[in-house]
């Protein structure tokens, strides 16, 4: 594959099903860059998350509002932006406390960013309204060497 | 589009030990709108059942509101006083699922055999 860096560029609508095109989107591109399997994985899942929390928390579930993924590919990188129109993450996302969830003293849901931030090498939300917000998530192919 | 519609079949078991186990074989995406498969589903169990084995062998794609789902079902389950053993999770999901601490409520076994074992054990 050309080392130089080149991009592909995607626009979804706010509706959840549509995410698993951008999750399928990266996993090619990372196939092509010669990533492991285990690591395609790790980057479907962080993708469709911050996808879906485009959809839900950034633009709303509004149809007529997209959901932008970018993704970067450099010669030993895989940067992934996912941009909506919201204000990005409010505050920091705990990790999942799971006795608390089985006695219900904290929501079941809300385990997306801390899959994201467990499944890659690299995430950063930037939010810069109104413009509107992005999620920055990178894998490496050699993380050893970074 | 249309998400892909969770496929859940519910079948009864008699593992070694004899006590009658029911078993929930998941197929499909399971995702937010996979309310009615999950929690429908598990609400069809009845109460006297003590044993649940819960087989995602056929599940193609699990997300953050599948998995919260999962928790909701085991949250009732051990109201009820239910077991549940879990088996054919592909192995990016049984990571998860670690990841989560969902290993610290049920077991996840390689297979049938060693989930329904699991109940003597």
């Amino acid at each position: 594959m050309d080392e130089h860096r080149s991009s592909i560029e995607l626009r979804l609508p706010s509706r959840l099903g549509f995410e698993k095109v951008a999750m399928n989107t990266a996993a090619s591109v990372a196939n092509l860059m010669g990533f492991s399997s285990e690591r395609i994985e790790d980057l479907k899942t962080a993708v469709a998350e911050a996808c879906i929390n485009a959809m839900e928390h950034g633009n709303k579930f509004d149809d007529t509002l997209s959901v932008g993924v970018i993704l970067s590919m450099g010669p030993d990188t895989l940067e992934v932006k996912v941009l909506d129109t919201g204000n990005g993450p409010q505050s920091h996302m705990a990790a999942p406390d799971i006795d608390k969830k089985m006695h219900e003293q904290e929501e079941a849901r809300g385990m997306g960013m801390f899959l994201i931030e467990s499944l890659v090498d690299e995430v950063e939300w930037v939010s810069s309204p109104p413009a509107g917000s992005y999620a920055r998530m990178v894998i490496r192919l050699h993380p050893a060497k970074q | 589009m249309q998400e892909k519609v969770t496929q859940v079949k519910m079948e009864e078991l008699q593992c070694d030990s004899g006590a009658p186990v029911t078993v929930l074989r998941f197929a499909g995406d399971i995702t937010s709108a996979s309310t009615a498969a999950v929690l429908g589903t598990y609400q069809g169990i009845p109460e006297s059942i003590k044993r649940i084995l819960l087989d995602f062998s056929g599940v193609d794609y699990l997300n953050s509101s599948g998995i919260a789902l999962i928790i909701q079902m085991m949250i009732s389950a051990s109201k009820n006083g239910q077991t549940i053993q879990t088996f054919g999770l592909k192995p990016h999901f049984q990571k998860v699922f670690t990841m989560v601490g969902i290993t610290k409520y049920t077991a996840l076994h390689p297979d049938e055999r060693t989930a329904c074992a699991a109940f003597s054990a």
